[in-house]
C-alpha cells in the first residue's frame, strides 16, 4: 500500500509540469520554443492562427493563445519557460503574467511581492 | 593538482541581464540600489582568488534544450559556448571560453562514479549561465576564464532530488581535485531563491524558508538534502526548486567552508534574490 503524506498532496495554485503535462502541451510548447528566433516571431505575428495550425495546436490551445490567457495555456499543458517566450512577443514581463494569473492589477501584484519581504 | 577554491551562488533573473549594463546609474535607483550594492564584496573575492576555471551549475530555460530531448544532467565539452536570442529581449553577451580537456576529465570521472550524464560538444548557454557570469565579472570581463557548463533539468518533472544533486556536486568536486594540472577552480550555482511564475500562486515568496536555506547550506547542507522536490516546490515555489543548483554547488566544496559574504533581497522581478560566497577551507 502506498502511504500518502501531506507532502505529496497537491499544492494549491501550482501545476507540476510532468510527463502528462509535457505530452498534452507538446505542440503548444514547441511553438513557443520556436519564438527564440526573430523570424518565427515575425511569422507568428503576420498570421497567428496559421502559425498555430503549422505547429498542430489543438482548438483549446489555439484559443488560449489568441486570448493571451496564460492560465488556460497552462491547463492545456503549457510550460511557463516556453510560454514566457510567447509573452515576450507582446513585451509582457513575468509581473504582467503573474498579475493576469492571480486576477490582480500589475501594481497590486508588485505590492504583494514587496509585502512578503516585510 | 587542480583545486576548488570556493563557490558563488546568485539568482539569475532575466531582468538583471537587462539591468547589468546600466548598473552604475541604477546604484541610485530605489528598485535596484540594494540589489547591486550586494555584489562588490563577491567581485572582490573573485579578484583576490583569480580563478582559472569556472564550473557553472545552472538550468536551461528552453534555449539549448527542448522537450524532444531533455537530459537530467548535461555537461558541456566544447571550446566555446555562445549565448543567443532567448525570445524576450535580454541582450546577448559575448561567448565564453571552454576547457574541453577538463570537461572530458570530469565526464570520465562522473561516469566512472555511475553518474551517466549527457555530453554536449555544442551548447548554447542561456540567462541561467550568462547573468551570473556578467554579475561576477562586470563589464563581461570573463574573457580569460575557462568555463564548464553543468546543466540540470528544472523544466520537466521528475527533477533530480536535492540529495542526488548534492551527490553530483560531490562527484564533480572529486573529479576536479584529481585533475593533474595546477588550476584554481570556482564553482557557481545559479537561480533561486523562492519564486513562482505560474499558476494562481504566482508571486509566492517565502522569506523564512529562504533564510533557513541560506544559513544551513553553509555548515549543514546535508540537512537540506533531506527535502523532496515536492517539499521544495511547496516551500520555495514552483521555480524555487532551482535551489537544487545551489545544493549541487555546495556538494563540490569541502565539508568545511568559510562564509565570505551573503545577501538576501525581496524582490527583483518575481524573485527573492540570494547571493552567497563560500571559500573552501584549506
Amino acid at each position: 500500500m502506498t502511504v500518502i503524506t501531506h507532502h505529496d498532496l497537491p499544492i494549491p495554485g501550482t501545476y507540476m509540469f510532468d510527463g502528462k503535462a509535457a505530452m498534452k502541451g507538446y505542440a503548444l510548447n514547441k511553438m513557443c520554443y520556436s519564438f527564440n528566433e526573430a523570424k518565427n516571431r515575425e511569422e507568428f505575428l503576420k498570421d497567428e492562427k496559421a502559425y498555430c495550425r503549422k505547429y498542430g495546436l489543438t482548438a483549446a490551445q489555439t484559443k488560449a493563445i489568441l486570448d493571451r490567457n496564460v492560465l488556460a495555456m497552462i491547463h492545456e499543458g503549457g510550460c511557463i519557460y516556453y510560454l514566457a517566450k510567447f509573452a515576450g512577443i507582446f513585451h509582457l514581463t513575468v509581473q504582467d503574467v503573474g498579475a493576469q494569473q492571480t486576477g490582480m492589477t500589475v501594481e497590486e501584484f508588485k505590492k504583494k511581492l514587496v509585502a512578503q519581504g516585510e | 593538482m587542480a583545486r576548488v577554491v570556493g563557490g558563488l551562488t546568485t539568482s539569475h533573473i532575466p531582468a538583471i541581464g537587462n539591468a547589468v549594463p546600466r548598473e552604475k546609474e541604477l546604484l541610485n535607483d530605489p528598485y535596484w540600489k540594494e540589489f547591486f550594492a550586494a555584489y562588490p564584496p563577491a567581485r572582490a573575492w573573485v579578484q583576490k582568488v583569480k580563478p582559472d576555471v569556472a564550473v557553472v551549475i545552472y538550468n536551461d530555460h528552453g534555449l539549448n534544450f527542448f522537450l524532444d530531448k531533455m537530459p537530467t544532467f548535461a555537461i558541456g565539452a566544447a571550446p566555446e559556448y555562445k549565448h543567443a536570442d532567448e525570445g524576450w529581449g535580454i541582450p546577448t553577451i559575448p561567448p565564453f571560453k571552454g576547457d574541453p580537456e577538463l570537461s572530458w576529465h570530469i565526464i570520465e570521472s562522473l561516469v566512472d562514479e555511475e553518474f551517466d550524464i549527457t555530453t554536449c560538444q555544442e551548447m548554447l548557454v542561456d540567462h541561467g549561465f550568462t547573468v551570473p557570469m556578467s554579475l561576477f565579472w562586470p563589464g563581461n570581463t570573463y574573457g580569460d576564464i575557462r568555463t564548464i557548463p553543468v546543466q540540470i533539468n528544472t523544466v520537466q518533472h521528475p527533477l533530480p532530488s536535492p540529495a542526488r544533486c548534492f551527490k553530483l556536486g560531490q562527484a564533480i568536486g572529486r573529479a576536479i581535485e584529481s585533475y593533474p594540472k595546477d588550476l584554481k577552480v570556482v564553482v557557481l550555482g545559479t537561480g533561486g531563491l523562492s519564486h513562482q511564475l505560474d499558476g494562481e500562486r504566482a508571486g509566492f515568496i517565502n522569506k523564512k524558508f529562504d533564510l533557513m536555506c541560506l544559513d544551513k547550506i553553509v555548515n549543514e547542507p546535508e540537512a537540506l538534502t533531506k527535502l523532496s522536490i515536492h517539499e521544495l516546490v511547496r516551500e520555495a515555489g514552483a521555480q524555487g526548486a532551482e535551489f537544487i543548483l545551489w545544493l549541487a554547488m555546495r556538494g563540490v566544496l569541502h565539508n568545511k567552508v568559510t562564509k565570505i559574504h551573503s545577501s538576501y533581497h525581496i524582490a527583483i522581478s518575481n524573485t527573492a534574490t540570494g547571493l552567497l560566497v563560500l571559500e573552501n577551507a584549506a
